[in-house]
């Protein structure tokens, strides 16, 4: 008897339920249109980080998520690339450029409710060059002699010799404070001392954080920050339109973006990374050690053909590993000109007939890579060098490429600024080794006069592409779509960071 | 035998249509070996994108290769795997299928329980799963998709071959003393060839369908490989710019499934024994 009832009952509810979720997805759309209410914010990145800890890691997806967010450094660098103070209030350097004094803020607490001082300056400086360090960026730091505390809010740093960019250095994400208490477990539960503090991880979907009531400074506009993870160019690009993501600080979709020009509902930035997009050759495999071979290489590359098919247009093909809105770059695109003769006649001196070499390309996923990879494997199969593209995912690519060094040839952005000395490290993936070269990043690293310092980046940049080191293709653009009513993202990427400390919604 | 059926059925339209369409996407695939407007590899980002014209009748996509050219290597990328994946399934189902029926008992169960558990799984999953663990690649993809069609096929030659064996001639093939091994070849194999076809085409129609997922999702062939599947996912991001590009190879897929399929359908209803009950032996 009651079954009947209790089945009858059962669908009703059903219907009411379907009708509900019905109108429900009827009116999310009209309510607003955008991802998040007026004081979250829902930004898209392409590339997942490995884990959340600035300074134990290169991957600049890190710097994406925390950079100034969660963590902060004694000094930060601005939207224009200036340094700003941040922890350190202020400071104070010797007229020999070798002690620096910083007087550091009193009021900053760690997301743990404990305070900031001057010991844990002291640690967080002194742990870069420690012997276990991970620090992907220690040359950086190497020019420090002793750190000390001279009260819980001054700390004086002496170096070994002056660098002129140690303040900026300071900026990096690689030098930001860290409790000792915390900073092992920092990969996966990050705790810093930045507006924003980290709420969860969901792998392989989404960091989130939120507003910390406790931050020192301004308090950021938003209360909540989601950063989503899509790699897919086409998902992407679907979340945008949809409003799932408000702001891509980077499209992986190139091509979209004058649709996106035309809708106002987004703004569009084009904008400076500091990303040298390089194709990376393995020296320490024949024979890419020939330096014949890897002029052949240059020579093979179209650049103005890898800008125009694989990022539209956007991007500044360049000669060597500099930036082109740096005050000091060289113009060396043409050195080795687009001219498949000659590097067949310089593949025919290394002794290398046509269909002979046959060269492994492992591509993580950002579509500058993968499409880039694909136009760089036509080239190089017009000039007689057979390439095998091998696509891999990002976590991949860092430990079979980066640290594995097992590889022939990979296409990847250098993003960190200013980061030519990278060709000076010992065991760096790509294995170069010119003692001419580290010579000048020496000379360089002891040299503060910005003058004679441009005149060691110059050195330093045409010594790269007379060695044909990489195949240097362009310099990635920044090309950002946000939501119109979005205010304050920045426009150029002079560090790895998505800061949303400055973000607001307008109307 | 098949003459005498035909007699009493004929292909129909709808057969004769999705032949039709088979033949020309073989033909298309088979010309592509020796010609092509153009190199489908060739780059020329200069025209990227470029609409229909005389040099390049279907135009160009994002990196100025010629559509036409990419679209004929298609068919043969696609139909080599496909036909490679089905050769698969029935160079080991139908074997064991005729194993299975020819000894029953112990090792018919082990067969077809075995059958069972990979039917249990979901195909093109695990599909997805095997291209993921051994790498992308055109081969692997072909080792994918044929490892399911094993037991397709093994299940329809055991079923066909099974209805067989109570025949009178077979019984009579049994009583002159022939071997259950030497029957299932001379004398089972020949009658439920027509089945086997039947199972074959739809088998291929879903392979060549399988292919274009995995390429799809990058898991079939590579770049600077050609393959439908991959085309349609590099055209995604360009569909507000140029629907061509993923309307072309979708075109492609679709009708060369659907002529598949009609082929396959109609095949059926002449050649499978199971519609055919009455039917006397040779």
């Amino acid at each position: 008897m009651i079954l009947p009832f209790v089945r009858h009952r059962a669908r009703h509810l059903s219907i009411a339920v379907v009708v509900l979720a019905t109108l429900a997805a009827a009116s999310l759309p009209s309510q607003s249109g955008r991802a998040a209410p007026p004081d979250a914010l829902v930004m898209g990145m392409v590339l997942e980080p490995p884990h959340l800890d600035p300074t134990a890691g290169a991957a600049g997806a890190i710097d994406e998520v925390v950079y100034a967010n969660v963590f902060e450094g004694l000094t930060r660098i601005g939207p224009d690339g200036s340094v700003e103070p941040a922890l350190a209030r202020s400071w104070e350097v010797s007229d020999d450029g070798l002690v620096y004094r910083f007087t550091l803020r009193r009021d900053v607490m760690f997301h743990d409710g404990t305070a900031f001082t001057a010991d844990d300056a002291v640690f967080s400086l002194q742990r870069i060059a420690d012997e276990d360090s991970v620090n992907a960026q220690k040359g950086l730091y190497a020019a420090i002699d002793s750190v000390a505390a001279l009260d819980g809010y001054t700390l004086v740093v002496e170096l070994k010799h002056p660098d002129g960019r140690f303040l900026f250095n300071l900026g990096w994400g690689d030098a930001v404070m860290v409790a000792p208490e915390t900073a092992d477990d920092n990969k996966t539960n990050p705790i810093g001392t930045g507006p924003f503090r980290f709420v969860r991880w969901i792998q392989g979907d989404r960091v989130e954080l939120e507003a910390y009531p406790d931050y020192w400074g301004p308090k950021p506009a938003l209360a909540r920050a989601t950063f989503r993870f899509i790699p897919d160019p086409a998902a992407s690009m679907a979340a945008l339109m949809a409003g799932d993501v408000d702001a891509y600080p980077n499209v992986p979709a190139p091509e979209a973006l004058d649709s996106f020009k035309a809708d106002d509902r987004f703004t569009v930035e084009i904008g400076t990374t500091e990303g040298e997009t390089i194709l990376s050759l393995n020296h320490r495999r024949a024979p890419l050690d020939d330096v014949r071979v890897r002029r052949a290489i240059s020579h093979a590359l179209d650049r103005r053909a890898i800008v125009d098919g694989a990022m539209f247009g956007y991007g500044t093909p360049i000669g060597s590993h500099f930036a082109p809105h740096h005050p000091a770059y060289v113009d060396l695109t043409g050195m080795y000109p687009h001219d498949p003769e000659a590097a067949k006649a310089l593949l025919a001196e290394a002794g290398i007939a046509p269909g002979d070499l046959s060269l492994t390309l492992h591509l993580p996923p950002p579509s500058y890579a993968r499409r880039g990879g694909e136009i760089v494997a036509a080239q190089l199969a017009e000039v007689g060098i057979k390439v095998e593209i091998i696509p891999v995912e990002w976590a991949q690519w860092l430990e079979q490429v980066f640290r594995g060094h097992d590889f022939d040839m990979t296409i990847v952005s250098h993003t960190e600024p200013l980061d030519i000395d990278i060709y000076a490290r010992d065991d760096y993936y790509f294995g170069y080794d010119n003692p001419a070269f580290d010579a000048v990043i020496d000379r360089l690293q002891g040299t503060a006069d910005p003058e004679a310092r441009a005149d060691l980046y110059r050195e330093a940049q045409t010594i790269l592409a007379e060695d044909a080191v990489n195949g240097f293709l362009f310099q990635l653009a920044k090309h950002g779509v946000w939501d119109a009513r979005l205010r304050g993202l920045w426009e150029n990427s002079p560090i790895q960071a998505n800061d949303i400390t400055g973000v607001s919604w307008g109307e | 035998m098949v003459e005498a059926m035909g007699q009493r059925r004929r292909l129909g339209v709808a057969a004769w249509t999705g032949g039709a369409i088979a033949a020309l996407v073989l033909l298309v695939g088979a010309v592509s070996l020796v010609w092509t407007p153009h190199d489908p590899a060739v780059m020329d980002v200069a025209n990227k994108l470029s609409g229909p014209s005389w040099s390049h009748p279907l135009g160009t996509d994002h990196f100025g290769r010629d559509t036409l050219s990419q679209l004929m290597v298609g068919a043969r990328v696609s139909i080599a795997v496909s036909l490679v994946a089905v050769g698969l399934g029935v160079g080991l189902g139908v074997p064991l299928g005729l194993l299975a029926a020819a000894r029953a008992g112990w090792i018919d169960e082990a067969v077809m329980r075995f059958n069972d558990l990979a039917f249990a799984f979901p195909a093109l999953l695990t599909a997805v799963l095997i291209t993921a663990l051994l790498g992308p690649g055109a081969i692997n993809a072909i080792l994918a998709i044929g490892i399911f069609n094993i037991p397709v096929f093994a299940r329809v030659a055991r079923g066909a071959a099974l209805a067989l064996w109570t025949r009178p001639f077979i019984q009579a093939a049994r009583l002159a003393g022939r071997g259950r091994t030497r029957i299932s070849i001379e004398h089972i194999l020949p009658n439920i060839a027509g089945a086997l076809i039947v199972q074959g085409t739809i088998q291929f129609a879903l392979a060549v369908l399988a292919e274009a997922g995995l390429s799809y999702l990058g898991l079939g062939s590579q770049p600077p490989e050609v393959s439908w599947g991959r085309m349609l996912n590099e055209a995604q991001t360009f569909l507000f710019l140029d629907p061509r590009l993923a309307i072309l190879p979708g075109l492609a897929i679709v009708v060369t499934v659907l002529g598949l399929n009609l082929l396959g359908d109609g095949l059926r209803d002449r050649l499978d024994p199971r519609l055919e009950p009455r039917r006397g032996g040779r």
